[in-house]
C-alpha cells in the first residue's frame, strides 16, 4: 500500500517570489518600530554632516568651489546606505539566524535557505534604500540640493546597500557570535570609509590607494553620489554600476552557498 | 505517509543515523523512543528534508526528500524541540506570518487565528508578545503554529520536555484530539510514560539503530517479565546477589535498588518478608522496563 502523491497546495504563490515574505516579515517588525528606527538611522549621518560640515567646514572653506558641507552630505548619503545596509544583514540578520532561530523557523515551512538568503539581502538592500532617502530628504531640506534631477541617487542607494548587503551576508554565515562583526568595521568598512571619498576628495590620497580604493565598493557609491546629486564628473559611471552589481550578486551567492552549508548540515 | 529505507547519516565520520527503517501509516501516532544521542532529531531533519541524506530512500506524503521536501511540507506541521516562535511579533501576527510562509493569504490566516488559538487555550492571549508567555503557553503556540496550514501530518521533536505536568497534560490532550482527526503524528521523545498514552507504534532507537519497534502494549508483553518488584534498604546489592537471582528471571542492581523481574514473584516475596532491612514495591513492568533493558542504564550525555 502507497500513498498517492499528494498536491501542494501553493495557493497561486508564484514560486521565485517566495524569499518576498521574509522581506514581508522583516518589513512587518521594521514597522513597529520605525520611528526609532529612522531616527537611529538618521541621527548618526546627521551629527557627522552638522559637526564635520560646519565645523571642519569653517576650516576647510570649500572644495571645488562649494562649501564643505555639500561635499560631504553627497558623501554621507553613502555612508548611511552602507552601515544601514551591513548592520541590518550582520547584527539583525544573525540574531535571526542563531539568536531567534527565526530562520531555522522558516525553513520548517515550504522555503529553502535560497529563499531565507536572498529575502534577507533584499531587505537589507530596501532598508538602505529608506535611509538614502531621508539623508536626500535633509539635503533637499538643508538647500544642498533642489529640482528633481538629485532623485535619480535613490535606486543608486539601493543598488549600494544590495553590495553591502551581499557582503555583511557572507561575514553572518561564518559569524559564531557577533564579536566576529567587529573585525569586519575595523579591518575593511572603517578604513574603506576614509579610502574612498566620503570625508575628503579621493584625490587627496596616494596614487596606490586610490588604486586600492577604486577597487573597494564605496569608492564607485561616493562617485555615482556626488555625480547624480551634485552634477560632478563621474569618471567610470557604467564601471561604477558594474562593480556594485558584482559585489551585489557575488556576495549574495557565496552567502547562499555558506547559508546553505550551515543550516543543512 | 512517511517512508524510510535504510537511512544513514553521519556527521564527522560518525554514523548518527546508521541504517534506520520504518513506516508510518495516515492516522497513525508513531513514535521514535531513545536516549539521547541516540539519532531521532537527526532522523526527524532527514525526513524533513533538512539535511541531506547519506544513505537510503525517504518519502514523506508520497514525494522523494530531500529532492521533493520542500513541496512536500506544504502538508505537513513541525514542533521543533527548540521553541523558535519570532519575538518580534504577538501570538496573533505569529500565526498570520507563519501561515503567510506557507503562501496563505494573511486575510484567510487571520480569520483562522482565533479557531487555533482558541484550540491551544491562547484565546485571551492573541495580543501578547511572546516574551510574556511561560514556557507551556509557547509549547502550546508552537503546535498551534504547526496547524496554519492544515497539514496531514506533523512531525513533534520531544514535544513536552521542560513543561511541568500540567503543561504537559495539555499538550497530550491536543495531540490525542488531533489523532482524533486523522492527523498522523511523528514524534521523538524520552518519556515513557508520554510514549505508552500517545502512540500507536513506537521505535527504540539506541546508537543510530532501531532496536526493536512494536505497540507499546507488545513490546513490553514480548520483551519484559510482566512483573517488576523494587527492593530497597541496606545491603540491598548483596542479598540480591545472593538470594534474588536464584529465584527469578532477571535482576538489575542500580545504586540502592534491586529491579527484579519475573513471572512469578511470590517465592522471592517470601524471601524479602523475612529480611526486616528490606523493603518491597511490586508493580507490572512498563515501557521504561523494556527501554532500560534494551538500553542500558548507563548515562548517555
Amino acid at each position: 500500500m502507497t500513498d498517492a502523491a499528494l498536491p501542494a497546495r501553493t495557493h497561486g504563490e508564484i514560486l521565485p517570489l517566495r524569499c518576498l515574505h521574509l522581506v514581508q516579515r522583516n518589513f512587518l517588525v521594521w514597522r513597529k518600530l520605525m520611528l526609532t528606527s529612522l531616527m537611529g538611522n538618521l541621527a548618526e549621518p546627521l551629527i557627522y554632516l552638522v559637526g564635520l560640515g560646519y565645523g571642519i567646514g569653517a576650516l576647510i572653506g570649500e572644495i571645488d568651489g562649494r562649501p564643505y558641507i555639500t561635499f560631504l552630505a553627497a558623501g554621507m548619503i553613502c555612508y548611511s546606505t552602507m552601515n544601514s545596509a551591513s548592520f541590518e544583514a550582520l547584527y539583525s540578520a544573525f540574531a535571526r539566524l542563531q539568536i531567534q532561530r527565526t530562520w531555522e523557523g522558516v525553513l520548517h515551512a515550504p522555503l529553502t535557505s535560497d529563499d531565507v538568503v536572498i529575502g534577507e539581502w533584499l531587505w537589507a538592500g530596501l532598508k538602505a534604500l529608506f535611509s538614502g532617502t531621508a539623508i536626500l530628504l535633509v539635503m533637499y531640506g538643508f538647500g544642498i540640493v533642489s529640482g528633481i534631477a538629485p532623485l535619480a541617487v535613490l535606486p543608486v542607494t539601493l543598488l549600494v546597500g544590495l553590495a553591502f548587503s551581499g557582503m555583511a551576508l557572507v561575514m553572518t554565515a561564518l559569524a559564531r557570535s557577533y564579536d566576529f562583526f567587529t573585525y569586519y568595521f575595523v579591518l575593511l568598512v572603517t578604513p574603506m570609509t576614509f579610502l574612498s571619498g566620503i570625508y575628503f576628495p579621493l584625490r587627496q590620497l596616494p596614487d596606490i590607494a586610490q588604486q586600492v580604493a577604486w577597487c573597494l565598493p564605496l569608492a564607485h557609491a561616493a562617485s555615482l553620489a556626488r555625480g547624480l546629486t551634485l552634477g560632478d564628473p563621474m569618471p567610470w559611471p557604467v564601471l561604477s554600476v558594474g562593480v556594485l552589481l558584482l559585489y551585489a550578486l557575488a556576495g549574495v551567492t557565496l552567502a547562499a552557498w555558506l547559508v546553505r552549508r550551515r543550516l543543512n548540515r | 505517509m512517511l517512508d524510510v529505507r535504510r537511512l544513514v547519516k553521519s556527521y564527522g565520520g560518525r554514523r548518527v543515523v546508521d541504517g534506520v527503517s520504518f513506516r508510518v501509516e495516515r492516522g497513525e501516532c508513531f513514535g521514535l523512543l531513545g536516549p539521547n544521542g541516540a539519532g531521532k532529531t537527526t532522523t526527524l531533519r532527514c525526513c524533513l528534508g533538512l539535511t541531506a541524506l547519506d544513505a537510503g530512500e525517504i518519502r514523506l506524503g508520497g514525494l522523494p526528500v530531500p529532492e521533493a521536501a520542500r513541496e512536500a511540507r506544504y502538508r505537513v506541521g513541525v514542533v521543533p524541540q527548540f521553541d523558535n516562535l519570532d519575538p518580534d511579533f504577538t501570538v496573533t501576527e505569529n500565526l498570520v506570518m507563519y501561515a503567510r510562509y506557507f503562501g496563505i493569504p494573511a486575510r484567510e490566516a487571520r480569520a483562522r487565528a482565533p479557531l487555533l488559538l482558541e484550540y491551544a487555550g491562547l484565546g485571551d492571549r492573541a495580543e501578547a508578545r511572546i516574551d510574556s508567555l511561560s514556557g507551556g503557553m509557547k509549547r502550546r503556540l508552537t503546535l498551534a503554529r504547526a496547524l496554519v496550514n492544515d497539514p496531514d501530518v506533523l512531525f513533534l521533536d520531544e514535544p513536552t520536555t521542560g513543561l511541568d505536568p500540567q503543561a504537559r497534560h495539555l499538550i497530550w490532550d491536543a495531540l490525542r484530539r488531533l489523532a482524533k482527526q486523522g492527523k498522523t503524528l511523528i514524534l521523538t521523545t524520552h518519556f515513557m510514560d508520554e510514549a505508552e498514552r500517545l502512540c500507536d507504534r513506537l521505535s527504540v532507537m539506541d546508537a543510530g539503530r532501531i532496536i526493536a519497534m512494536d505497540t507499546p502494549r507488545r513490546l513490553i508483553e514480548s520483551l519484559i517479565e510482566p512483573i517488576v518488584l523494587e527492593i530497597y534498604g541496606e545491603g540491598v546489592a548483596g542479598w540480591a546477589q545472593s538470594h534474588a537471582r536464584a529465584l527469578v528471571e532477571r535482576v538489575e542492581v542500580s545504586g540502592e535498588t534491586a529491579f527484579c523481574y519475573t513471572r512469578a514473584p511470590d517465592e522471592l516475596l517470601q524471601a524479602v518478608a523475612r529480611e526486616p532491612a528490606l523493603r518491597v514495591l511490586r508493580r507490572a513492568a512498563n515501557l521504561e522496563d523494556v527501554f532500560i533493558k534494551l538500553t542500558g542504564r548507563d548515562i548517555r550525555d
